[in-house]
């Protein structure tokens, strides 16, 4: 059996997404250089709506298949939904990922929470 | 598909391969059956020993017979610990940097109340006698120092260790794992008492390992059982295995010379290239080390993206990322030669052998650059560091 799924693979190889967003509306970040994962979203939101999304990421090939594979999760989304983004949802998305390696479907929750949270605080300072 | 992993295991020789046929075939007996055959595979077993024994300038006596380098250290370490503790000596002196199958020997032994002094490797990653005769107490009871870094490929100076150990009275074991094919192997000149060596790291079969004891040198069992290696390892022997290990070790050690010279020019070609990577390092010293390893560090990248793209490419090769190592930490090897752990994270390993060549030497150093910089483009640490918010490690 290999190591990662077809799905891990196609969005390892072929990423979704990358890149940075000049002027974004939210940004957020997890994971950190120690433990060899990070992970940086980067968000437009226009009336409450996702409508660009894009991530860079330092980690191993599941860390960047499932910040692609998020980021393809709440491309047009609204925020509420984007809010209920759930690392299981993740890591079922791109067809299951080996148990240690299930914390960086985590940090991809986290990263587009902390995204979405960044957006509020600007809203709202 | 461009093999660059030989330290991770080895293509069996053709040699090795048709010695072990014949034992599965024609001389299949069991060596401790009193009839024809099984005498016929008693007496392979010997020559086996003679010949393996011959490649050390050991005595065939010395020579044992185990499952691999793994329980070879594990039973050269418990057998020196157990008559240090009978003897009531129990500190042991070894580095931060060895094989886990030693390293976690030791922290068993501490466990039942040994004092394990690890030393400190260098930064150009070796360690020199002077810090082993400093470290020496009267209760030592065992120095044991890899001959080679199965990571970085520093090369250690196990002659001079010997020559401290044997003036201190104290045993000397070394995991000669790495060396076996690319180093001079001599029990008697370099003062070794006990050293292991694994078959499948010299083009020889998995599963089968040797143990070197000098005469006089008490093993503990780490398996009870039968009389077999002269009672001090139970179970019948892996005939082919052994035999397979035989010829590849005396053709490894044969071809050593020839194989070295077309190494260290590969070596060469590959730490050229890839040190024209900005903000990447040569891990361990860029001499002292085994011909055929080249360990980097690359700021801003993490090591199982880069092989998982190298492997689509049809390149093998490892790293001692925490993603592989199977931990949250990255490798014990690169973090002993003090590289950070966001560094460490980012290390690759190739480990050529034999069989390669300059054009596949020539694809690695077209491919790796290009993965690196592709994974760099998409790393916010990299980006963080070309934007002046982290600084630069490397």
């Amino acid at each position: 059996m290999a190591l990662y799924s077809e799905k891990v693979m196609d969005h390892f190889r072929n990423p979704r997404n990358v890149g940075t967003i000049e002027n974004a509306d939210g940004v957020g970040e997890a994971g950190n250089s120690r433990c060899g994962d990070i992970m940086k979203i980067y968000l437009k939101i226009e009336n409450d709506i996702v409508t660009d999304v894009k991530f860079e990421t330092f980690g191993c090939g599941s860390a960047i298949a499932s910040s692609s594979m998020a980021t393809e999760m709440i491309m047009g989304k609204p925020l509420a939904e984007v809010l209920k983004l759930t690392n299981q949802a993740v890591t079922q998305a791109l067809d299951g990922l080996p148990t240690n390696k299930l914390h960086c479907s985590v940090l991809a929750e986290e990263a587009v929470k902390a995204a979405v949270k960044d957006y509020f605080d600007r809203k709202n300072s | 598909m461009i093999y660059a992993d030989h330290a991770a295991t080895t293509k069996m020789s053709g040699t090795a391969v048709r010695e072990m046929l014949y034992y599965m075939e024609e001389v299949w007996g069991n060596p401790s059956s009193l009839y024809g055959t099984g005498q016929k595979a008693a007496e392979a077993l010997w020559s086996a020993r003679e010949r393996i024994a011959a490649c050390l300038h050991a005595k065939a006596g010395e020579i044992y017979f185990t499952s691999g380098g793994s329980e070879a250290d594990n039973q050269a370490i418990l057998s020196a610990a157990g008559k240090g503790k009978r003897e009531g000596r129990k500190h042991i002196v070894s580095t931060a940097f060895e094989h886990h199958a030693v390293l976690h020997t030791l922290r068993k032994l501490e466990r039942e109340g040994f004092e394990v002094e690890l030393l400190d490797v260098h930064e150009n990653g070796l360690i020199y006698a002077e810090q082993v005769e400093e470290a020496i107490r009267e209760d030592t009871c065992l120095v044991t120092v890899m001959y080679a870094n199965n990571e970085i490929g520093t090369v250690m100076p196990v002659a001079e260790i010997g020559a401290v150990c044997r003036k201190k009275n104290v045993p000397f074991h070394t995991d000669a794992v790495q060396a076996a094919g690319y180093l001079p192997l001599d029990v008697r000149s370099q003062n070794i008492d006990l050293l292991s060596l694994s078959a499948h790291k010299f083009y020889g079969p998995k599963g089968i390992g040797i143990l070197y004891a000098r005469t006089g040198v008490p093993l503990t069992n780490l398996i009870e059982g039968g009389a077999q290696e002269r009672g001090k390892r139970a179970g019948t022997e892996n005939v082919p295995a052994i035999m397979g290990m035989a010829a590849a070790l005396e053709e490894a050690c044969a071809n050593r010379r020839k194989n070295t010279d077309k190494l260290l020019k590969l070596r060469k070609m590959l730490i050229d290239g890839l040190s024209e990577i900005p903000h990447s390092a040569l891990n361990g010293d860029a001499e002292c080390r085994l011909p055929g390893n080249v360990s980097f560090c690359f700021e801003g990248i993490e090591g199982e993206s880069l092989l998982l793209l190298l492997d689509d490419l049809g390149i093998c090769a490892s790293s001692g990322s925490a993603c592989t190592s199977g931990s949250l930490d990255p490798s014990h090897v690169l973090l002993a030669i003090g590289r950070p752990h966001e560094v460490a994270h980012g290390s690759l390993r190739l480990s050529l052998g034999a069989d390669n060549t300059e054009e596949e030497v020539g694809r690695i150093l077209e491919t790796v650059p290009q993965i690196v910089k592709r994974l760099r483009n998409m790393s916010p640490l990299w980006q963080d560091k070309q934007r002046g918010k982290k600084e630069f490690l490397l």
